[in-house]
């Protein structure tokens, strides 16, 4: 039966599929190609989620080795929930990526980068699916290589800073991570992450375990860059192709996040309850500090894309917040903004790359008048831009609903304020954009047009899910809900 | 009548916003006339019963909750929405005419909105919408609509905070009316006041208003502030703290209008006058003072719409807006003279005019209830917008000195449309059971008996009579006055700027100290390999520079605790 083998399936394709993607030496075939897996991905993932949803937790064991000796890929509803938002990124940028990409790159790169892509997404999608720490190691190594390769293939030779950068720094963050990893192995025995957290409460000498979970803690931090270890993310994704800008923002620091989620409640849950070691303190306060002072940032930003960066930077404080409260209303708040904010923020990449397009760096100033030129371009960052504030009625509103709740429901009020009075900051940098493209005038000699179809299309489709899963919340809020009830121990 | 025959009013506005976005020529004319028509047909079939979707974050959403409340104030913000589409007819700018019209939709959206999630979001739109039409009037309004955002997404801040707390403490998203005793309803209350001009932040309005183009701000008088009236009606009927509110504002409003020189500033300090005695008559919460509240704000929305067209053709054809330099214009615009001057009367209460019918249902509602206090400031506020409106506005513009201005009178559509206002307030002051049919809280209560008339008749005689006693008090210069406006512009622009330093400075540092400490640790490193990076020596001192901070952090936390 295939149907037995889909979590294989889901990162044994797109793995096998890049070193074949090398081979096809035509950008057009390699782009076709790669094109193709990621659909392929997308119907995998969505077989997957049904599965899920209607049988409960799937687990495959690799080569039939009974875990925790062998390596088990273990999917329940969050992390099918993930995959459903990695596959369903990448089947949506890469229609977009020919054109974008053939404008950026040189045609003989362009191999590469869809080679590089594709094992981007296997490393994605396999540190999603397996159930064995160490696994998730060498998949985070696998996505964190190729990230770095499609950075530094940036137009702009500042790429390569950035792409170095961010190799110093998501090298640290994954050498955090074994470490933890390790210490968590060296008093358990185990590596399978169902296992540890069985064994987690037998174990006697509590101090190791506690050091192995910062690692942990502050590894993953820095790969999905939660203040102040943001330091490596706006250069990175400012500078690396639209495309690839898209791409990551939208999965990258999300599937870092569900790690997090994974350490945090599954295994470490039972015995070490967060609130036991004052880590909702830490990472509210630094949520906090991130919501605020990233968009405070963001605002005196002229490179629009640097903009994007630094309110990603914003936005993953919201999810770290919902960690932090360690609620099931707060949780259901990360889990939707994983996915609301992945859509919404590619959104915004896409678009923003279309202006690229033309102008080349988009700046404030190369955004004058340009809403007459790009009409569709505009409107759709305008809708974009609603969901990230938050407006009723867009997606990034159900996540902010959930996470006010959540902090409500402790009584804190300030947080509250704090989380609706960020999205103002987000107001006024989304404001800057719009002002600049709407009510300026254009410069003489502006020769913007619309993006081809091809581009344009894909970036709708994420424009249209931003206001689709505002108004229709069945799939978005309620499996986020199921998945937070799963993760906090309850019956799922 | 079936539910599914229910459609949402604001639908045909925000359709046709949409179109008005792209539509040239004869079709934006349509539109915007027949929009608003359409959207007054759609008010007045929403029969007394709720529809709405189910299942939104686990809520039952009402988008359209028909009622005589409802019906009453989408009566009036219809009309509004086509008497200012007339207005604007030839307003080139597409972005003000399909703002507005969205604008407008926006408004209709909160009044039959029956829960407080689609409250909130018709609440955004009108923010935003309304920037929008006040950004359009040109670069010299972007200051001014900038404060004017940030002062509404304040006030969406804390009627968004106040609204999660009490769906969290409630369970529930109905819209009902409350009693201000727990902090969530206070932040909502204080989230409907800023709409509402309440002090301490009322300055948005005369700040933004006047530089909104004269096309433009004919709709910002009605919908905002209104809105505001509607939700505290239906929200907080009988908050005491309404009462004193109110009468702030009543006596704010006067003050500062007797002090202005910008004829649509007085009129704008004239909105937070007329909203100050709704306020006051939400306060007092009887049915005959929540019936005098609505009605006064119907009237309300007619006059100040008639006298701001007035004020606007005046724009349009001098290009002043300054009393100390118009005057003697009934020469050139005897149309919008004779209008703007049904307008005085209309605000003034004289019998015979809207104003008239329903000014004095709060004050009797107030000395019904013994209120004696609010009955003696009412009278003497009503006196006062006599004084200044009455008087100073159509005495400085329209006759006086001879400014030597001859402008003519606007083109016909505007006309049209200051003379169907200004129709409107004589119909409904001749024939008041018109009005009388269909209010709100359906109390009954005759205008027109011998006393009531004498005594606003009075009022307005000593009115006149103290203006011309002291007319050259009044006599307008061209003067600044302060307002607490000035404590944002200034004093918060400076906390703003010094706390944006200060963020970048805090920024600044944690990447510099990032990626110092990552170099310094990569170098820590390589000596660490070098001689052995398991040694015992080398071991702790590396591993402290390599936790960069964080790690030492959280090892120091996770293991206090």
């Amino acid at each position: 039966m295939t149907l037995q083998h889909l979590p294989a399936l889901q990162v044994v394709v797109p793995l096998l599929a890049a070193p074949l993607c090398a081979l096809l030496r035509r950008p057009t075939l390699a782009w076709a190609w790669a094109t193709l897996v990621s659909w392929a991905a997308l119907v995998i993932a969505a077989l997957i989620l049904t599965q899920v949803l209607t049988t409960g937790p799937i687990s495959y064991w690799i080569g039939n080795w009974q875990p925790p000796w062998g390596i088990e890929y273990r999917i329940d509803t969050i992390s099918a929930f993930m995959l459903v938002l990695v596959t369903g990124i990448g089947a949506v940028v890469m229609p977009y990526a020919r054109v974008s990409l053939a404008a950026e790159l040189p045609a003989d790169r362009l191999p590469w980068y869809y080679t590089m892509y594709l094992l981007c997404l296997a490393g994605l999608l396999g540190m999603t699916v397996t159930g064995d720490a160490f696994n998730v190691f060498v998949f985070m190594e696998i996505a964190s290589l190729s990230s770095y390769v499609l950075i530094a293939m940036g137009p702009s030779r500042r790429a390569l800073m950035a792409a170095y950068q961010y190799l110093i720094l998501g090298t640290i963050g994954a050498t955090f991570y074994i470490i933890g990893v390790g210490f968590l192995y060296l008093m358990t025995g185990t590596l399978n992450i169902a296992d540890l957290a069985e064994r987690l409460p037998l174990v006697e000498n509590q101090r190791p375990i506690i050091v192995g979970l910062a690692f942990i803690a502050v590894g993953l931090s820095l790969k999905f860059a939660l203040f102040p270890l943001h330091f490596w993310l706006p250069g990175a994704y400012a500078y690396a192709p639209s495309a690839a800008a898209a791409f990551m923002a939208a999965t990258a620091t999300k599937v870092a996040v569900y790690l997090l989620l994974r350490f945090f409640f599954t295994v470490f849950g039972e015995a070490y309850p967060l609130p036991d070691m004052a880590i909702p303190v830490i990472w509210i306060g630094l949520s906090v500090a991130g919501m605020i002072l990233a968009s405070v940032m963001a605002i005196y930003q002229d490179d629009v894309k640097r903009m994007l960066a630094l309110s990603s930077v914003a936005q993953i404080g919201y999810i770290t917040l919902g960690i932090g409260l360690d609620s099931e209303v707060g949780l259901t708040g990360s889990v939707v903004h994983l996915f609301n904010h992945g859509i919404t923020k590619g959104a915004l990449f896409l678009l923003v790359g279309g202006i690229a397009l033309t102008t080349g760096t988009v700046t404030i100033a190369s955004l004058s008048g340009i809403a007459r030129r790009m009409p569709l371009t505009m409107a759709g960052i305008v809708i974009a831009g609603m969901s990230l504030i938050g407006i009723p009625g867009t997606a990034g509103f159900v996540s902010k609903w959930y996470l006010i709740l959540g902090a409500i429901e402790e009584g804190w009020w300030w947080l509250a304020a704090v989380i609706v009075a960020s999205s103002l900051l987000a107001v006024v940098y989304m404001g800057r954009i719009l002002e600049a493209a709407y009510l300026r005038p254009a410069p003489p000699g502006q020769e913007a047009r619309e993006m081809p179809l091809s581009m344009l299309i894909p970036a709708w489709i994420l424009v249209i899910g931003c206001v689709w899963f505002g108004l229709d919340t069945d799939l978005t809020a309620d499996i986020a809900g199921r998945a937070a009830h799963a993760l906090l121990g309850r019956a799922p | 009548m079936t539910a599914s025959l229910i459609l949402p009013p604001a639908l045909a506005l925000f359709l046709g916003a949409a179109i008005l976005t792209i539509a040239r020529g004869w079709l934006r004319s349509a539109v915007m006339l027949l929009a608003p028509l359409a959207a007054l047909g759609l008010v007045w079939m929403v029969p007394d019963a709720s529809w709405g979707v189910g299942g939104y974050l686990g809520y039952d959403l009402v988008l359209v909750r028909g009622d005589r409340l409802s019906r009453w104030f989408g009566t009036i913000f219809a009309i509004m929405a086509f008497a200012g589409g007339l207005f604007a007819l030839n307003q080139e700018n597409r972005l003000e005419t399909a703002a507005a019209q969205a604008y407008a939709g926006g408004a209709l959206g909160v009044v039959f909105a029956g829960d407080v999630l689609s409250l909130f979001a018709f609440w955004e739109v009108m923010a935003l919408a309304s920037t929008a039409v006040i950004w359009s009037a040109g670069p010299e309004a972007r200051p001014a609509g900038l404060r004017y955002l940030v002062m509404h997404l304040f006030g969406g801040v804390l009627l968004m905070t106040g609204l999660a707390g009490e769906v969290q403490a409630t369970g529930s998203v109905a819209f009902t009316a409350m009693v201000p005793d727990t902090p969530a309803r206070w932040l909502i209350l204080a989230g409907f006041l800023i709409n509402a001009g309440a002090p301490p932040l009322s300055a948005w309005l005369p700040d933004a208003y006047p530089k909104a183009s004269y096309t433009g701000m004919v709709m910002l008088s009605a919908f905002t502030t209104k809105t505001a009236v509607f939700v505290l009606l239906r929200g907080f009927p009988g908050a005491e703290v309404l009462i004193w509110v109110g009468l702030f504002m009543v006596f704010y409003g006067i003050v500062y209008a007797l002090l202005a020189d910008d004829m649509r500033r007085i009129l704008s300090f004239s909105i937070i006058n007329q909203v100050g005695v709704m306020l006051t008559g939400i306060g007092v919460g009887t049915t005959l003072a929540l019936d005098g509240a609505a009605s006064h704000a119907f009237a309300s929305v007619l006059y100040t719409a008639l006298m701001l067209m007035a004020a606007g053709a005046v724009i349009r054809g001098t290009g002043r807006a300054r009393l100390s330099e118009l005057g003697g214009l009934f020469r050139s615009m005897p149309i919008t003279t004779a209008c703007g001057l049904i307008g005085v009367m209309t605000i003034s209460g004289l019998p015979l005019t809207v104003g008239f019918v329903t000014k004095a249902m709060i004050g009797s509602a107030a000395a019904k209830e013994n209120l004696a206090l609010v009955w003696y400031l009412m009278i003497p506020a009503a006196a006062g917008v006599a004084l200044y409106a009455g008087c100073r506005f159509s005495w400085f513009v329209f006759f006086q000195r001879d400014s030597g201005l001859r402008p003519p009178d606007p083109p016909w559509n505007m006309r049209l449309a200051m003379v169907f206002v200004a129709a409107l307030c004589l119909l409904l002051g001749m024939v008041p059971d018109l009005l009388y049919a269909h209010l709100p809280y359906a109390s009954i209560y005759n205008p027109y008996d011998g006393a009531h008339v004498v005594s606003q008749m009075q009022i307005v005689v000593f009115a006149a009579l103290a203006f011309v006693l002291m007319i050259g008090v009044l006599r307008p210069s061209a003067t600044i006055t302060l307002d607490t406006d000035w404590l944002y512009r200034r004093f918060g622009l400076t906390v703003w700027r010094l706390t944006s330093q200060a963020i970048w400075t805090v920024w600044y540092l944690t990447s510099l100290a990032t990626w110092t400490l990552t170099v310094q640790a990569l170098t820590e490193l390589r000596l660490a390999v070098r001689e052995g990076f398991l040694s015992e020596r080398h071991g702790s001192s590396t591993m402290a520079i390599f936790a960069v901070g964080m790690l030492v952090f959280y090892l120091a936390v996770l293991l206090i605790f």
